[in-house]
């Protein structure tokens, strides 16, 4: 890095226009056209891998077969999403399962995680100490997960249900801590006493004092959640085995492993399969073209939210 | 819960008519009883989610047959241990989880705090913003949609690398997912591309939060730019670094079930490299069935890990009591 042009101006004949205004302190020329130029390359690296999934998936099958992945189609095509699309009950049926489980998942979580965390954040509460240990203990021992496998299957017989899906992110401790401190640092304890005082029940202060003053710390809660929820694959391979209960992600997960989950008619694919020994339908473009059906939401999503996350992340940063 | 101790109360009253005065665990109770209400669901979800499992950790210690059910089952003391480590499998598993591990730990602190220096010192800062925009992207995609991507570039026939990468430099096609030699380069690159832009930001928050005076006086001093990060930002950043080190260090033990099972699409010929924990946990017990063994990995990864979280949480606790966990 070039240090900083600290030359201040006395003295010397302003014959050139004056420049605007500089922070003494800031880097030199060349030092922030590499940082600028290096920022590219990484934002490149980012978001070109994404491009690469979307071209195929408007590529000619042949040409991928033949020259394999490109950046630019050399033929653009409609195929995969054609042939997508056909059969598109799997597709929206996912959908449904994923908005659903990240709809009900989410905003029941925020609603059980605030509630845990208020009567914690009471210090007039002689049993807080039990209940804050009792929640934070999950941060340091799990079973494994072998007995939770049976627990979920056996105990609780969730096998295939969307609860299954639900369940296990609904009480996370880190964040119970996080509304916790947020409940104690910033809502003034003169505040609960007079409400206390002009006759609110804990419900009537909790529901229109607590949680109206919380909201930052709740809506960053809920985005996460909703991240989680709708990124989940993993309980969707331990638990569903049913069509119908197959999520967005864990759909495109089993389509990278057999094209043919796409096919509902998957006894015609095995046919065609076994006939002509060559399937009919263009698996490498459509494989990406589920990739991109699946990935679509976020991406669109993206701009809009990403603000919010970066602040909710240091909110999350700060512990009381 | 509250409500049983609540009618325990009442009969308890009943039954001893000659008692006037409650004890004060039930005063407690009564008095606040709208808050045991409030803690009820998070609790029974908290039981059946995080403490029933702990209890099923005696699988480790029985030889489970479903014929006599998992209670009924005879019990084998440390077998499942000793046959899990009398294998090459237990060392395999523990090494690539550590090493994996201490390698993303070093990365993502190394490259973090170069990139988020880098953010602070750009002059345009509407770029900066954009330009960390686009490295959190990572973050939100799920591993699924990572492994397309990477499966996008490493396919064996028809991915980019071998496509066209290599034929340019006049290299023969490499079979990615059989070659377990390569994956402890590209599954480093997978994490620090999918993770840096989160520390980034918990590192750029800090940075933003520095008092300028010190970078004033030292300009006015003569200090490089070199040298203000150097002997300014570094010192002043050491007690996050600290911190956010020694929590990474306590989840050693844990590897990213996402990144390891399906970036590596589970290849088995990639074990070698690729095997840590958490899917061989996965692997032996839904694909192989083998309860013993899995619940023994299981529990030695829980009790391994537990001591861990713990030690290291002592030490910021040390160092930062703020940001200790408890």
């Amino acid at each position: 890095m070039s240090s900083s042009a600290t030359n201040p101006t006395v003295g010397v004949d302003r014959i050139k226009k004056p420049k605007r205004e500089r922070n003494p302190n800031e880097i030199g020329n060349t030092a922030n056209f590499l940082i600028n130029l290096f920022f590219w390359f990484y934002t490149a690296a980012c978001v070109l891998p994404l491009f690469l999934v979307i071209a195929v998936s408007f590529s000619n099958e042949r040409d991928v077969v033949v020259n394999g992945y490109k950046f630019i189609p050399e033929t653009f095509s409609l195929d995969a999403y054609r042939f997508l699309f056909e059969d598109w009950t799997p597709i929206v049926n996912a959908y449904g399962v994923s908005i659903f489980v990240t709809i009900v998942g989410t905003i029941l979580s925020v609603i059980l995680m605030s509630l845990y965390a208020y009567p914690i954040s009471r210090d007039d509460f002689p049993h807080k100490n039990f209940f804050s240990f009792f929640c934070f203990f999950t941060m340091l021992f799990n079973g494994g997960l072998v007995p939770f496998y049976l627990v979920y299957t056996q105990t609780l017989g969730l096998k295939n249900s969307l609860w299954a899906l639900i369940m296990p992110y609904l009480v996370g401790a880190f964040w119970v801590l996080i509304i916790r401190t947020f409940f104690k640092t910033t809502i003034p304890v003169a505040l609960l006493e007079s409400a206390k005082i002009d006759g609110a029940s804990e419900f009537r202060i909790f529901g229109s004092i607590v949680l109206p003053l919380s909201l930052p710390v709740l809506a960053t809660v809920a985005l996460f959640q909703t991240l989680v929820y709708w990124n989940d694959w993993f309980m969707s391979l331990l638990f569903i085995t049913k069509e119908s209960n197959v999520s967005v992600q864990f759909l495109m997960y089993k389509t990278m492993l057999n094209i043919q989950f796409l096919s509902t008619n998957t006894q015609a694919a095995a046919g065609i399969a076994a006939g002509g020994g060559i399937l009919q339908f263009p698996t490498e473009t459509v494989r990406m073209a589920m990739a991109v059906v699946g990935v679509g939401p976020i991406i669109f999503a993206y701009p809009f939210f990403q603000r919010f996350f970066i602040q909710g992340l240091t909110v999350g940063a700060v512990k009381g | 819960m509250a409500t049983q101790d609540a009618t325990a109360t009442a009969s308890a009253a009943l039954q001893t008519p000659g008692k006037r005065r409650s004890t004060p665990f039930f005063r407690t109770v009564r008095k606040f009883w709208i808050f045991y209400v409030m803690l009820l669901p998070a609790s029974i979800v908290l039981i059946l989610h995080n403490y029933l499992p702990m209890f099923g950790v005696i699988i480790a210690f029985k030889n489970v047959n479903y014929a006599d059910g998992i209670w009924g089952s005879p019990w084998i003391g440390f077998d499942n241990f000793k046959y899990l480590f009398s294998t090459n499998t237990a060392w395999v598993i523990t090494r690539n989880t550590i090493a994996y591990n201490v390698v993303f730990i070093a990365l993502n602190l190394g490259i973090a705090i170069a990139l988020a220096i880098m953010f602070h010192e750009m002059r345009n800062k509407a770029w900066a913003k954009f330009h960390q925009s686009t490295m959190f992207l990572p973050y939100f995609l799920s591993f699924v949609v990572v492994a397309y991507l990477g499966m996008a570039f490493l396919q064996g026939e028809n991915g980019f690398i071998n496509s066209t990468i290599l034929p340019m430099l006049g290299i023969e096609k490499i079979n990615w997912y059989f070659e377990p030699k390569y994956w402890p380069y590209i599954l480093p690159i997978v994490n620090t591309w999918k993770n840096i832009g989160y520390f980034v930001v918990i590192y750029l928050a800090a940075i933003v939060g520095f008092d300028k005076e010190y970078y004033e006086a030292a300009l006015i001093d003569g200090a490089s730019k070199w040298q203000q990060t150097l002997k300014i930002t570094i010192p002043l950043l050491t007690p996050v670094i600290v911190v956010m080190t020694i929590l990474q260090i306590g989840r050693i033990f844990y590897a990213d079930f996402g990144l390891f099972f399906q970036f590596t699409r589970n290849q088995g010929a990639l074990y070698d490299t690729t095997l840590v924990i958490e899917t061989y946990v996965y692997q032996t017990f839904l694909a192989m069935g083998d309860i013993g063994m899995s619940s023994a990995a299981g529990l030695y990864q829980s009790v391994v890990g537990f001591v861990l979280v713990l030690v290291s949480n002592l030490i910021v606790r040390k160092i930062s009591p703020d940001n200790a966990l408890f």
